[in-house]
């Protein structure tokens, strides 16, 4: 025991697990100190901060218009949600009007962020329950969405598309049929992840009962998002405090009080149907007119305290800027989705095994780099 | 004609003993000269089978998983194991400064040599069998299920906890699963009356038990099937590595060729198993009759002992990939479970019907 035995066995009997910082299924670098009595849990301790980069305090020196960037590396994987986040802030700030067709485009391309980041989640859920086959299958459509981002953005991952007043650039002439194309890729196919995967009895024992996380404890722990949702709350921030123009759309809010995580599962599958749901309603609709509002050469915001929180893929991603009046923010605070979703694992996953332990992590969907930002 | 039809590879191994009597006179030099020879080329054999399994693997996977597998090194990337080796035999065989030396490094030849050893009484083709041994059902299922200990041996002396509980999970899952094995092989011995894999082999002359054995034959062959893919840690019930789980299990720590050395066992055993089940339920090498279509079983009569034995095997093989490429894991209380509530009550209960039918007579 090279880690120094009196630290590790704390009773007689207990045999303390260090997962992570490198471990295959805790994607990325969270580190959860686990005692267990053989198989089961006796308690968890999340260890945070081996990819802490300090993105709240770079911000205080970059410009309104710089900041946002800071944040696609955040929770990667709902990169351009963030970064509407920290427009939508600088807009309400400066009560700047979005042209309507930025306001579409940047719904489309939100949404099909989140359907990529449930796609990538359903290829890892998949893959760290030891089955590889759904990994393909679902990285073949999210490869689909990245292609449109490429296209549109430029970047596959950490993309920057959305702008305080609307968008960077305008898309491309073909987006609508590109996007046309990829929806409908994605419904021929989706039949097939729930052959491979939803209707597996190994699968489906494997997350039924497992890591039941209550209504009250979601809430005391701050839940949010399809984890949030799956535990009977009600939390969809473009249901509740709709923003950027999501009152005039159609959609439900995907809501189970299956509790545990196969009611996870099951949320996140259909919100990926909402999803398309949302994009159809747009892509035939987008119209025409300017992609950006006209905003000073520098932006600088009045002197107050601006919160802004958006429906991310994980949950609800809140922006708080205290400004002085200056040209950078006073100081920047995210409340990131994940942050508080980790808080619950420590609470849900005791008494488990092993293995379900990782069933709740990939069914919590936990993005590292949002934790510790 | 007839000479080709019921050609034997005893007649080969005769006529090569007789020719090595005249070189070599001494009674006992003679006996260990073909110890070597028999030794060395089952070797060569396995470890070309090893490579074919993975080649296979791969390409089972790709197919199974949308995507076109090794395809860069050799044609359709048939060299690409080769490459593997290589590269594994130049990494450094690495042991940790905390581990138990001897039992690390030793237990990947335990575990190696419990699967070659298991290979020893497979009838590969008519009159071709390495040692006809008149219980070699008992020696399969005694042999293989020694590979426990190398595992746990592996598990113990890494001095890492990944390791530790995945040899423990490997001690409960290969101790439980025997039963079932076990249960199922004994289902044939009773309608066979023989624990001789020939004699096993001969008995389905006249049809493959999995045929004439009715309903209680096929539901051993399946539980046979799943057993078997446990007791060789194959996904689903790959427990004992679980890379998502425990990084690896019980050889997290390995490296460089005793790595390879597990890898290796892991493909012979596959390869032994799916030859038992070949051999016991679907008739060894004996071809494929319709009972009263002469023409069509003379056609069958055709193709070689070997072809039958292989492409069997093969069929199994490829089934067990396809387990490993469709489901996820399972718990290690839903695996235990499984043994223990379901297959090894319906097998005991199978088995007294399996009994009552040899009684009766219902199978012949």
């Amino acid at each position: 025991m090279i880690l120094g035995e009196e630290d590790y066995i704390t009773e007689e009997g207990e045999f303390v697990v260090n997962m992570g910082p490198q471990h295959p299924s805790t994607h990325g670098v969270l580190r959860l100190k686990v005692w267990l009595d053989g198989e089961t849990i006796k308690k968890v301790e999340p260890h945070l901060g081996y990819i802490h980069r300090s993105i709240e305090k770079m911000s205080e020196s970059l410009s309104y218009r710089q900041y946002g960037y800071l944040t696609s590396r955040m929770d990667y994987l709902s990169a351009h949600i963030n970064n509407l986040a920290c427009a939508l802030v600088v807009e309400k700030a400066l009560q700047v009007e979005v042209p309507a067709r930025a306001q579409a485009i940047r719904i489309v391309i939100g949404e099909l962020t989140r359907i990529g980041s449930h796609l990538l989640w359903f290829a890892s859920a998949g893959l760290d329950l030891g089955g590889v086959t759904p990994f393909f299958y679902a990285f073949r459509e999210r490869e689909a969405i990245n292609s449109i981002m490429d296209e549109n953005c430029g970047a596959r991952l950490t993309q920057n598309f959305m702008v305080p007043g609307g968008i960077v650039y305008d898309v491309r002439p073909d987006f609508q049929s590109r996007v046309k194309e990829v929806l409908k890729q994605f419904k021929d196919n989706f039949h097939e992840y729930n052959e491979i995967l939803t209707g597996n009895v190994i699968f489906q024992n494997r997350l039924k009962d497992v890591g039941i996380l209550t209504k009250e404890d979601a809430i005391a722990f701050g839940c949010t998002g399809p984890t949030a949702r799956a535990s009977g709350l009600s939390c969809d921030i473009r249901k509740m405090y709709p923003y950027d123009g999501y009152e005039k759309l159609q959609f439900d809010e995907v809501i189970s009080t299956g509790c545990d995580s196969w009611a996870r599962y099951e949320v996140r599958m259909a919100e990926m149907l909402q999803s398309v749901r949302i994009i159809e309603q747009l892509i035939d609709n987008i119209p025409e007119g300017d992609i950006v509002a006209k905003t000073k050469n520098v932006i600088k915001l009045p002197k107050g305290e601006f919160y802004q929180r958006v429906e991310t893929a994980r949950g609800e991603l809140g922006v708080y800027i205290v400004s002085d009046g200056g040209a950078s923010p006073y100081r920047c605070k995210y409340r990131s989705p994940n942050f508080a979703n980790l808080s619950a694992i420590p609470h849900i996953a005791r008494g488990y095994k092993i293995g379900d332990l990782i069933a709740i992590m990939a069914t919590i969907d936990l993005i590292i780099p949002d934790i510790d930002r | 004609m007839n000479t080709l039809l019921s050609y034997s590879f005893s007649s080969l191994a005769t006529y090569f003993h007789n020719w090595l009597q005249s070189m070599i006179g001494n009674g006992i030099l003679l006996t260990i000269t073909e110890l070597v020879i028999v030794g060395v080329v089952l070797l060569v054999f396995l470890i070309l089978l090893a490579f074919f399994l993975g080649y296979m693997e791969r390409k089972v996977a790709a197919f199974m998983e949308i995507r076109l597998g090794p395809n860069r090194v050799g044609p359709k990337g048939t060299l690409q194991i080769v490459a593997d080796t290589v590269k594994l035999l130049f990494k450094e065989g690495f042991t940790p400064d905390a581990a138990d030396k001897f039992l690390f490094n030793l237990a990947p030849g335990i575990i190696i040599t419990t699967a070659l050893l298991a290979v020893a009484p497979i009838a590969f083709a008519r009159g071709f069998q390495i040692w006809d041994i008149n219980i070699g059902v008992l020696y399969i299922s005694s042999v293989s299920s020694m590979a426990v200990i190398g595992i746990l041996m592996a598990g113990w002396s890494s001095s890492n906890k990944y390791s530790l509980i995945g040899a423990m999970r490997c001690g409960a899952q290969i101790v439980s699963y025997e039963l079932s094995i076990g249960l199922s092989l004994v289902s044939i011995v009773v309608l066979t009356g023989s624990l001789s894999l020939n004699d096993i082999v001969e008995s389905q002359a006249n049809g493959w038990w999995i045929f004439k054995g009715h309903i209680p034959v096929m539901i051993a062959f399946v539980v046979f099937v799943i057993a078997s893919t446990a007791e060789i840690n194959r996904a689903p019930f790959d427990l004992v590595e679980a890379d998502q789980e425990l990084t690896g299990g019980f050889n997290t720590e390995y490296a460089g060729m005793k790595f390879a050395m597990f890898l290796m066992a892991e493909y012979i055993n596959l390869f032994v198993v799916s030859a038992v089940a070949a051999t016991i339920f679907l008739g060894g090498w004996m071809p494929f009759h319709i009972g009263g279509l002469t023409g069509f079983n003379h056609v069958m009569d055709y193709i070689p002992s070997s072809v039958w034995f292989f492409g069997k095997t093969l069929f199994i093989i490829f089934i067990i990939m396809q387990f490993r490429w469709t489901f996820p894991r399972l718990r290690i209380d839903q695996l235990l479970n499984l043994e223990w509530k379901y297959l090894l009550p319906i097998s005991m209960v199978n088995v007294l019907l399996v009994t009552l039918m040899a009684i009766m007579g219902w199978h012949l």
